[in-house]
């Protein structure tokens, strides 16, 4: 039962993200604080992992969140799910439909969900840094100082880096210099205060 | 008689050495399809296991070892491709492979190249799965993870944010943007859940709707003039 909820739900995520693996982080989000597979926290840690090693992070994701719920046989049925969408119609596409993309119809209807997927990702990625700095729920906020510096800095880092050098920094090199940014903050934090 | 006989044997001989002719070729031509298979399955496998970062930096790669290097497809068919993935739904990485796999060997060459990029993540997440949640509970992992969250939220903003650029600049879309960000984050704080496939669709809709508002208007002014 569990199989075939990890394949529908991943399948639908497969299915209608356009836009690559930012976008598909919304809706991976949601479905699996709706059913409740994993809490937000393990989510959160794990968006790292799958951004730090190598792969399409939906693919990384997949295998996951279907091994946390039925092991291997979970972790290759998600994966399924969320490649055979795309498996196929690119298979259409490329074998009968390749003029079916330059329809104008077409057009309009991806031109339309363009500026909705740059929208998810933007919110998505707000609400994740708010989560990240102690935001809980309109009420509960969990003040800690240490974030909000570390906050302060990832965010000069990396805009400085864009600024100074006209390019993006390295994102495995990013989270590679967030996590050493998280030890030494509260390393230094227990020192001094 | 004689000279019918040589015909005959000439003739038969000819016959058996096409046939053998063509079951050699039948022969090289299977076995050149299955090492075209094998060499699309170690190619996928290769950039599947090397591509860190999400499919924008499978292009890259592509582009160097398929483009370059294997010369299986020109730059413009690359670029083809890259508009084709980036407007179905899914991975671009699983789009590129299953298109690529298709031109150099049809369905079963789509089957083999989108199996090649998969497996590695799978066998690495995989193998990552069985202790992540032990390992989270080193405390120094904890101080890691805090600073890896901020991080992690700080690159998917900046992607969004570098989205923006494909946005058109008209009223419509930018309004669509800004209600959309505005809708999501209310939801969040109001802890109300709403799939976002809903807001994907009505997406689609809003386009086709302006583009034939558009083309009505056009078509008023072809009237009026």
């Amino acid at each position: 039962m569990i199989l075939l909820k990890l394949f529908f739900e991943f399948f639908l995520i497969g299915a209608f993200t356009f836009g690559g693996g930012y976008a598909m982080i919304p809706l991976i989000r949601q479905v699996v604080l709706e059913q409740g597979w994993i809490t937000e926290e393990l989510f959160l840690d794990f968006i790292a992992v799958a951004e730090s090693t190598p792969g399409p992070i939906a693919i990384n994701m997949a295998t996951f969140i279907g091994a946390t719920q039925a092991g291997i046989l979970g972790s290759i049925i998600a994966t399924l799910g969320v490649v055979l969408p795309s498996f196929l119609i690119i298979l259409l596409v490329a074998s009968i439909f390749i003029y079916v993309l330059k329809n104008k119809y077409v057009k309009a209807f991806l031109d339309g969900i363009k500026p909705v997927i740059v929208g998810l990702i933007i919110s998505t990625g707000l609400i994740l840094l708010f989560k990240a700095i102690g935001y809980q729920s309109l009420t509960v906020f969990n003040y800690q100082p240490q974030l909000l510096v570390m906050l302060a800095i990832l965010l000069s880092v990396y805009y400085g880096h864009k600024l100074l050098f006209k390019r993006k920094i390295n994102s495995i090199l990013f989270i590679l210099l967030s996590a050493s940014m998280g030890i030494t903050t509260f390393m230094m934090w227990e020192i001094f205060a | 008689m004689k000279f019918q006989e040589n015909i005959c044997s000439l003739l038969y001989n000819q016959k058996l050495e096409v046939q053998v002719m063509e079951d050699s070729n039948l022969k090289t031509t299977k076995s050149s399809y299955v090492k075209e298979l094998l060499a699309l399955f170690l190619m996928f496998l290769k950039l599947g296991a090397f591509t860190f970062g999400g499919g924008y930096a499978m292009i890259s790669l592509i582009k160097e070892n398929i483009v370059e290097k294997k010369k299986w497809i020109d730059e413009e068919e690359m670029l083809e491709i890259i508009g084709i993935a980036e407007s179905t739904p899914g991975p671009i990485a699983i789009n590129m492979a299953t298109f690529i796999g298709y031109k150099r060997a049809k369905v079963l060459g789509s089957i083999v190249s989108t199996l090649g990029v998969v497996l590695p993540s799978l066998i690495i997440i995989f193998t990552i799965s069985l202790f992540f949640e032990q390992f989270l509970q080193n405390i120094y992992v904890k101080f890691a993870f805090s600073g890896i969250k901020i991080g992690v939220g700080i690159l998917i903003l900046n992607a969004g944010i570098d989205m923006i650029k494909k946005v058109e600049k008209k009223i419509i879309p930018i309004l669509m943007l800004i209600a959309i960000i505005v809708f999501m984050i209310l939801m969040e704080v109001l802890e109300i859940s709403f799939s976002s496939i809903y807001l994907i669709l009505i997406g689609g809709i809003i386009g086709l709707f302006v583009y034939s508002l558009k083309n009505i208007k056009a078509r008023d002014k072809n009237d009026l003039t």
